[in-house]
């Protein structure tokens, strides 16, 4: 009796000191070690890939951005509008459509392929897209340029939802297309080993791009 | 298609030496990097009081296991609670709800990461570390720790000894997980994923307007969770986020950290149960086994993942292709409910994906991750088409398709001895598995094990159906709305935690009730599966004859295949036909 009560006792020591090893070896000195050889070997990746504009920080590489100038290229929908907000004279953010900014979120709506909810989305955007792109037909539009992400950051779009946009940003912002052409062509990655994933366009760097060649910014550094 | 083929084609090529691997650090064998490890396990067996020698039973095994993930438990909702403290918490966030902590603390002790809350807003930095990134560690090796006494049990070189717990968790975290994880989480930084401890970056953007970017030690708790089969993301929204998986080399890399292990675990179920086949025959001075249908030196995939092995990794790879097919074919398909709408499908059902991964990667993940009980999601499952929808549901259901950390193999064990119990009812002979008599008693315990996952799905999906706090949590309408609800709970029972992410769950019921399914869908299972390895390690090897069934041949995994199938169609037709098939044939109607 005696024997079994030690036992037990000597298995809750060890299993409560192992614990506690376990827990400065695993939730802390592997954070932080990793944390400092990233910091060494990869120090921009590490801090977020952030992209600076004039000693300016203006985005990250990998986050997409919610667009709404005219000259500028869109990306896809998104349930937190990127994370994308304006502040107010009294400090109240509001996201770009005017509804109160939720804080740092992600995600999407989770419509169900089934959902009406899902249809009526999608039909607004698509007439607002048509209003914005005159010289586009609702069947010329890409799928994925009025469906939301499912993160809602999203940084990129197919090269065809480039392509059809380039029109009308060619009068808004004054650029020939060619320039514009050459300016997606530069921002579009390849598939890896032209097999895995898809090709895509970076929009943020695309618009990076634009607002350089209309003179609005100066130089990009990353 | 070609790159899916390429993508399984490279995972059968870097599982074997994984496996090889693993099998080493198993049966305690010399691997290259010991100088380094025996002095690490050293000191944490020092500090411990741990004696690696002394081996358990296995019900002190069980009880050690399940003592301490108590003790981790314990530690963790302390956190959680008193997160709110300055200490590694630039964000400010605040302490965690009482039945949140619940969930959230038994969602990760038991290996399912199902999230009821947003990273984003839910958790300190340190809560980040000391309570997600530390129980995916200990929650993936004490799986696997499970699985390989399991495996001692079966291949039972003694009669009562499945190892010592203490010193399986240690090696296991220690060797596969630590050194797995610097390197991954490396590569990962490489791609793009952020690893500091800054507070979110706002950013002026070019427009004037403002953006909030997460920031943390992303990429450590990136890599454990795919490698430990964890799930749960540091953020919302998991690895869809390209902050999480900026690229598709971080994507692959994500998809292959979370196969690599429970493949490899069958690897080395299929080594250690041909070690105990060598050791008997050299025992009984024997040069060959009688009757084998391939000559074991000969055969390479036999070499590779042993001769019984490789018929489980057949049948888990059968199922897990048929699945893949399934869920690309309907997502390829897109949406008729968009194309009436005017928008053109050609690309295929894009709401709720990420464009560099398109739709076969993302069929790919999504049938991976609830396959190898993962749940870690690159698309968010709930805008998934019905039928696309409907096959992650289904391998979760079934929860033997690879699987996470070891279970996935027990679990298949289990589909494995009822399928020799039924062979051997249908010619009239005493079922047999791996040379020991399947006699009542483990049939009781196995048919106890396979009925548990079903009830728990059901029985729970009921309750919530029928209860206004379960419907209030159902966001979708028409057949969608159960959908949710199974999914949910059979991502629970199964210890997968990917989520139908549209279900208002952060409640009293569904956080309760979801966390007594993930509760008794790990604990019941483990303890049973251990039973009947103790139960079978005391029987004596039953010489083999020519009525044995033998349960390494292709027909063996084909049987396996039908028979998961069949008790599947069983138990979860009627529910699939109300949620997804429903919805499929209105939409599509």
């Amino acid at each position: 009796m005696n024997n079994t009560k030690s036992g037990l006792l000597h298995n809750i020591r060890q299993a409560v000191l192992v614990t506690l090893v376990l827990l400065l070896l695993c939730g802390f000195l592997f954070p932080v070690v990793l944390s400092g050889l990233s910091a060494v070997i990869f120090p921009h990746q590490a801090t977020g890939s952030l992209i600076e504009v004039d000693g300016k920080t203006v985005g990250a590489e990998y986050v997409g951005q919610e667009f709404t100038e005219p000259y500028f290229m869109k990306g896809r929908p998104s349930a937190y509008h990127y994370n994308t907000y304006y502040e107010d004279a009294e400090g109240n953010q509001f996201y770009n459509d005017g509804s109160e900014f939720a804080g740092l979120s992600s995600g999407s709506n989770n419509y169900a392929a089934s959902n009406p909810a899902l249809v009526e989305r999608v039909e607004a955007d698509i007439e607002a897209f048509l209003a914005a792109n005159p010289n586009v037909t609702r069947e010329e539009i890409p799928a994925d340029l009025m469906t939301a992400s499912g993160s809602g950051l999203d940084p990129h779009i197919s090269p065809a939802s480039a392509e059809i946009q380039i029109p009308a940003i060619a009068e808004a912002s004054g650029l020939s297309e060619d320039i514009l052409r050459q300016i997606v062509a530069d921002n579009t990655t390849d598939k890896m080993f032209g097999v895995f994933g898809e090709v895509t366009v970076n929009v943020l760097g695309v618009n990076l791009d634009i607002a350089r060649e209309m003179g609005l910014i100066g130089e990009v550094s990353e | 298609m070609l790159q899916l083929l390429l993508t399984i084609i490279i995972f059968l090529i870097i599982v074997i030496p994984v496996g090889r691997y693993m099998y080493h650090i198993s049966i305690g064998a010399h691997t290259f990097a010991d100088p380094v490890f025996d002095r690490v396990d050293g000191v944490i067996y020092r500090i411990g009081g741990v004696d690696p020698k002394k081996g358990m039973n296995w019900k002190q095994y069980a009880l050690a296991l399940v003592g301490t993930n108590a003790v981790m438990v314990f530690i963790g909702y302390l956190i959680l609670r008193i997160q709110s403290i300055g200490l590694f918490n630039p964000n400010g966030i605040e302490g965690m709800e009482p039945t949140l902590s619940f969930n959230t603390i038994i969602s990760f002790m038991t290996n399912t990461n199902l999230q009821h809350y947003s990273g984003e807003s839910g958790l300190s930095y340190l809560s980040q570390m000391l309570v997600i990134i530390f129980m995916m560690f200990v929650s993936a090796s004490s799986g696997y720790a499970a699985c390989v006494a399991f495996i001692r049990g079966l291949a039972g070189k003694t009669k009562d000894n499945v190892g010592n717990f203490f010193a399986d968790l240690v090696r296991i975290t220690t060797r596969i997980m630590i050194p797995f994880s610097v390197v991954g989480g490396l590569l990962l930084v490489w791609q793009g994923v952020p690893q500091n401890f800054d507070a979110n970056v706002v950013v002026e953007t070019i427009e004037g307007t403002f953006q909030t970017i997460a920031m943390g030690p992303i990429a450590a708790l990136e890599i454990i969770k795919h490698l430990g089969t964890n799930g749960g993301g540091f953020l919302g929204a998991n690895s869809t986020t390209p902050l999480e998986n900026p690229t598709i080399l971080s994507n692959l890399i994500e998809l292959y950290s979370m196969m690599l292990m429970p493949g490899a675990c069958v690897i080395t179920f299929g080594k250690m149960v041909r070690d105990r086949k060598q050791a008997a025959m050299e025992a009984a001075g024997q040069n060959s086994v009688t009757a084998p249908a391939l000559n074991e030196g000969r055969s390479l995939t036999a070499r590779i993942y042993g001769r019984e092995g490789r018929s489980i990794f057949l049948a888990m790879g059968l199922i897990f292709i048929i699945g893949l097919s399934v869920c690309f074919w309907a997502e390829s398909q897109g949406n008729p409910a968009l194309a009436n709408a005017g928008l053109n499908q050609s690309m295929g059902s894009m709401e709720g994906k990420e464009v560099r991964f398109g739709i076969a990667q993302s069929a790919m993940f999504t049938t991976t991750t609830t396959s190898f009980t993962t749940g870690t999601v690159n698309n968010m499952h709930d805008t998934l088409t019905p039928l696309g929808g409907m096959i992650p549901l289904l391998h979760m259901m079934l929860n033997v398709v690879f699987g996470g950390k070891g279970v996935g193999l027990m679990n298949m064990i289990m589909y494995a001895i009822l399928a020799v119990f039924i062979c051997g009812l249908m010619i009239g002979r005493t079922p047999e598995y791996l040379g020991k008599k399947i006699e009542g008693r483990e049939m009781k315990l196995t048919a106890l094990c396979i009925i548990i996952h079903p009830m728990l799905i059901l029985a729970f999906s009921a309750l919530a159906v029928a209860t206004p706090g379960g419907m209030e949590g159902i966001t979708n309408p028409g057949y969608h709305g159960l959908s949710q609800v199974l999914y949910e709970y059979a991502s629970s029972a199964a210890n997968n935690g990917s989520g139908f992410e549209g279900l208002a769950d952060n409640t009293y019921f569904w956080n309760i009730t979801a966390g007594l399914a993930m509760f008794f869908g790990r604990y019941l299972s483990i303890v049973i599966q251990l039973a009947i390895a103790g139960s079978l390690m005391k029987k004596r090897f039953v010489s083999e004859s020519t009525g044995t069934l033998h349960t390494d041949t292709l027909s063996f995994a084909i049987i396996l295949v039908f028979v998961v199938y069949i008790f599947a169609a069983l138990t979860f037709l009627p529910a699939l036909a109300l949620g997804p098939i429903a919805e499929h044939l209105t939409l599509w109607s």
